[in-house]
């Protein structure tokens, strides 16, 4: 479902990030482990297409996404991919309910209240439908982040450092809600973490080692 | 979900920060409709009022007043003039002179002044009569659409007038008799409607103080232009030339058979050779306006400084809310949002707050307007009104979409140029 080739990007002209190549199905659930500065981020925001690479190639699907620009890939991305971060954000004028209808919106879908409704109801977050992101606890907020991920049944859901803010009882919660989501929308999941919790759980694991070589 | 949901949402979320601006845009705004609709009906009203005459004749003072008060009935009079002075331009065979009508002021009914002249004076403002008929008979009076409204009067009452222009009890002429009601008006939207008419012997012969008033001829000059006149003459401006000479009135509205030098030249004879006063209504309004016309400036030049600073406000406030926005934008591109999206939902943020201090600037402007025009009824003697909508409002409101565009044009490209990566990494 996602599956990179020779993907290199550089900050500067003097250093390089060489990665090493992913490439993970639907429904297979893969962990991207490194330490800080190895360039974890980087990777997920160059598999999310908000990063262009340097050098090589990532097909989500059939398409290319290194090939695809302005809006398309904005609405590619929107439709495609779901991403959660380390720290839940959400447009802190909307409720619970909109949060989740603006990620259709924004993506060309037509609103599908239902969805939304059951996305709540299964994640545990109706009675908070019509309140402000503000007002969720950490734990649910995260939930959030989840449920708008997937909202759009994404082929590919990505997540950066989802737990290392957690504690492990809602570290363990958040992981395993993340694998069932993927499952039931038949995603490819790719968590980058540094977070050895989470090793236990996942059998496929790619180290992202500091590869930096500079170009002169 | 919409664009518009969202924006209007955002500038909900930060209800200081739009309440300021919404205030500041309204202010202006309000000002600048308010001024419009002032300078629209107080011109309205001059024109209106001007009735096609030419050349105003009283006592001596200052031409501005004698304007004032004889054409729009704002001002006290500068005095009268006897019958004698004005005998030689009522003559309907003056050379220069097609109409003259003489007004006899000085007397009031609960704020409404009465003016003694002839029929011609309601054909000078093309009025109509609602019902009953005009004054004949010396105490017989015709009420003006607004007085007969205001004051609850019908045809067939009578009530007694009170001497001045101020309502005081101890001036009412109790002693004479009272005027009678014989026809109203319709509203003509002119000073009329404000006025109570009667004859010009009517007002004279309450000042008699119940002296028998006769209409005997009593001098040889006024029986020589009695016997001049044609015979197909208005019988009550017969009666006015041939009365006795120290009588008074209190102006002649002129109007000329053309305009050339003699009539030129005919103010400054009147105003050299006799002891009366001409002007000229056209050139006593421009200088009215020439002297109002300073403050009217001033307060433009504020509504246009408001709008400005308001602008800026709304410049200000959607700048420092993309601070604290600056991750939900990113978040918003990758769920699915271009780069034009966010320039487009700052823009309409600008413009929402621009229309909407708009509309309430317009309501405040017509609200005052309305207030306003209660104290303007009492010093003017006109009607005026907040309700009336001008076309170049809808200037307004197209200067407000501009504004709100501009305002937002900086923001919102800064909006559209969020660095995605680079701010979901800082987190």
């Amino acid at each position: 479902m996602i599956r990179t080739q020779g993907v290199a990007y550089s900050y500067d002209r003097t250093t390089i990030l060489r990665f090493p190549d992913i490439n993970c199905a639907s429904n297979e659930h893969s962990l991207i482990l490194g330490q800080s500065g190895s360039g974890k981020t980087t990777l997920l925001h160059l598999l999310a297409g908000l990063m262009r690479p340097t050098k090589g190639s990532i097909a989500i699907g059939n398409e290319d996404i290194c090939v695809l620009n302005g809006s398309r890939l904005d609405h590619f991305r929107g439709r495609n991919i779901g991403l959660v971060f380390q720290v839940p954000h959400f447009v802190r004028s909307l409720s619970v309910t909109d949060n989740l209808a603006l990620a259709r919106h924004l993506s060309g879908l037509k609103p599908d209240p239902a969805r939304i409704t059951e996305l709540l109801k299964h994640l545990g977050l109706n009675y908070k439908a019509k309140q402000r992101p503000d007002a969720l606890s950490q734990g649910e907020k995260q939930r959030l982040a989840i449920a708008r991920a997937v909202i759009n049944h994404p082929k590919v859901l990505l997540a950066d450092e989802p737990t290392s803010a957690l504690d492990d009882a809602n570290c363990k919660q958040v992981v395993s809600l993340l694998e069932a989501e993927a499952k039931k929308e038949g995603a490819a999941l790719l968590i980058v973490t540094h977070d050895n919790r989470l090793r236990e759980d996942f059998p496929k694991a790619i180290l992202l080692e500091k590869i930096v070589s500079s170009t002169s | 979900m919409n664009i518009f949901k969202i924006s209007w949402k955002n500038l909900l979320f930060r209800p200081m920060n739009l309440t300021l601006s919404l205030l500041l845009f309204a202010l202006g705004i309000g000002l600048a409709s308010l001024l419009l609709q002032m300078d629209k009906q107080f011109g309205e009203k001059f024109e209106s009022n001007l009735a096609g005459i030419d050349l105003v004749i009283g006592a001596k003072g200052s031409p501005l007043q004698l304007i004032l008060c004889n054409l729009f009935h704002v001002d006290l009079p500068t005095g009268n003039v006897t019958l004698e002075e004005a005998r030689p331009f009522l003559n309907p065979r003056h050379p220069l002179i097609s109409q003259a009508i003489p007004l006899s002021l000085g007397d009031t009914y609960r704020k409404y002044r009465i003016v003694g002249t002839l029929h011609g004076y309601v054909d000078l403002f093309g009025a109509t009569l609602a019902e009953g008929q005009l004054w004949r008979e010396p105490m017989e009076v015709t009420l003006g659409a607004e007085v007969a409204s205001d004051l609850g009067l019908a045809v067939g009452d009578r009530f007694h007038s009170s001497h001045g222009f101020v309502l005081d009890e101890n001036l009412v002429h109790g002693d004479s008799d009272a005027f009678r009601v014989t026809g109203i008006l319709a509203p003509s939207s002119t000073v009329l409607d404000q006025l109570i008419l009667t004859s010009t012997q009517s007002v004279w012969a309450v000042h008699a103080h119940g002296e028998e008033f006769t209409s005997e001829i009593q001098d040889s000059s006024a029986l020589a232009v009695g016997q001049a006149l044609p015979p197909d003459v208005d019988p009550m401006l017969r009666k006015l030339i041939t009365s006795p000479g120290e009588e008074e009135i209190t102006s002649l509205l002129i109007t000329f058979r053309n305009r050339n030098f003699q009539t030129l030249n005919l103010l400054r004879t009147i105003n050299e050779q006799t002891g009366m006063m001409a002007a000229s209504p056209p050139y006593q309004i421009n200088r009215l306006y020439s002297m109002m016309g300073v403050g009217a400036e001033g307060l433009r030049a504020l509504a246009y400084l408001i709008i400005c600073v308001s602008a800026v406000s709304i410049f200000i406030s959607l700048y420092s809310s993309l601070k604290d926005r600056k991750y939900e934008l990113a978040l918003m591109r990758v769920m699915g949002a271009s780069k034009s999206y966010l320039l487009i939902m700052i823009i309409v943020e600008g413009v929402f707050i621009a229309l909407l201090g708009c509309l309430a600037g317009l309501i405040l402007g017509h609200g005052g307007m309305e207030l306003l025009s209660g104290f303007l009824q009492d010093a003017y003697q006109y009607r005026f009104t907040g309700l009336l909508f001008l076309p170049q409002e809808w200037i307004l409101v197209v200067g407000s979409i501009l504004i709100g565009l501009l305002a937002s044009l900086i923001p919102s490209l800064q909006a559209s140029h969020t660095d995605i990566s680079r701010t979901l990494a800082e987190g």
